[in-house]
């Protein structure tokens, strides 16, 4: 049994090794999480500053950033007053994913 | 000390009867293959109000990296709270004539939290997240998918011998640093859910294996 344990270790270790991720994740997900469990520690001004350091890491990488990821800069960008900066997101999100049209479109028509 | 095929061959079949409950039916996924999906917040069914967004912040990254373009979490959540829909509840009850006009979304993820948190005992604890989801086609209303999973944690737990018990620990550390306990293991949960052979989603566009996916038949 303790070899069996020892081998589906390994497998699992294979597999994890064998799936690179599609998408350079940073710190989009735990700003999210913070934003809902403990918001001083995650204003529009905090989050925007962890974010644009992701983007500067995803690009050093050539890596892709995940879907929503400008949207939800943008959005942070448009609670700071910061129009230009959420419109040019927005577009961004549009660009990178041809999906969030609609919605994009609408968020820009607000700003 | 050598690993002998035979315990491969013996792994193979147990691994199996976990994994088949019940095959899934995907006709109705081949036929509208979403490219979109949208999460609304999860109905929270739980004794846990953290549950809510425990859940909700880890379920973007599965989706994302099984081919499919998510809307972004937070921005749905308030755009339909400034909408006259402040709960999930309202959200989930939303028309999906509307959800096409606004947003655009090819499908729609509904899911209920069912079980989550941790209860403490005097030497250990469990911590158990437990999800139902169910994928909806906006434009037809047509169920895609449904599955529904538990995850738990026990810190006391050493099954598995010397190796398991320094699994366990490994985890039990992870976890101890951590507020939210629950939280750390809805990515488990979540690929259990959505991502294992079979039973999870079909792939998305942005997957690299989404034109050569197998029929699994």
């Amino acid at each position: 049994m303790r070899h069996g344990l020892i081998l589906l270790a390994c497998l699992g270790l294979l597999t994890g090794c064998a799936s690179r991720t599609l998408y350079s994740w940073g710190s989009y997900e735990s700003q999210l999480y913070a934003m809902y469990s403990t918001p001083d520690s995650a204003t529009p001004e905090l989050q925007i500053l962890k974010l644009e350091e992701d983007i500067q890491k995803a690009r050093a990488k050539d890596h892709k950033l995940p879907p929503g990821f400008y949207a939800h800069l943008g959005f942070l960008y448009y609670q700071q007053g910061q129009r230009d900066l959420a419109k040019r997101a927005f577009e961004t999100e549009k660009a990178a994913f041809p999906e969030s049209t609609v919605f994009m479109d609408r968020l820009i028509a607000r700003l | 000390m050598k690993l002998r095929p035979s315990i491969i061959l013996l792994m193979i079949p147990s691994l199996l009867l976990v994994g088949c409950v019940k095959p899934m039916d995907y006709t109705t996924f081949r036929k509208y293959r979403p490219r979109s999906i949208l999460v609304p917040p999860p109905l929270n069914e739980s004794t846990e109000v953290a549950a809510t967004y425990g859940y909700y912040t880890t379920v973007t990254r599965p989706l994302a990296e099984s081919g499919y373009y998510v809307f972004p979490i937070a921005v749905i959540d308030q755009f339909f709270k400034e909408n006259g829909m402040p709960t999930a509840y309202e959200m989930h009850q939303a028309p999906l004539k509307k959800i096409d006009e606004i947003f655009g979304a090819d499908a729609v993820l509904y899911t209920r939290v069912k079980q989550y948190g941790t209860k403490y005992y005097i030497i250990n604890s469990t911590t158990i997240v437990e999800v139902e989801a169910t994928l909806i086609d906006v434009k037809t209303g047509s169920t895609l998918w449904e599955n529904k999973t538990i995850h738990q944690v026990s810190s006391g737990d050493s099954g598995g011998g010397l190796i398991g018990a320094a699994v366990s620990a490994a985890v039990t550390q992870i976890l101890n640093s951590s507020i939210d306990q629950a939280h750390a293991i809805c990515p488990v949960a979540n690929a259990q859910l959505l991502q294992t052979k079979d039973r999870g989603l079909l792939l998305g566009p942005y997957h690299p294996e989404y034109s050569t996916e197998q029929t699994v038949e």
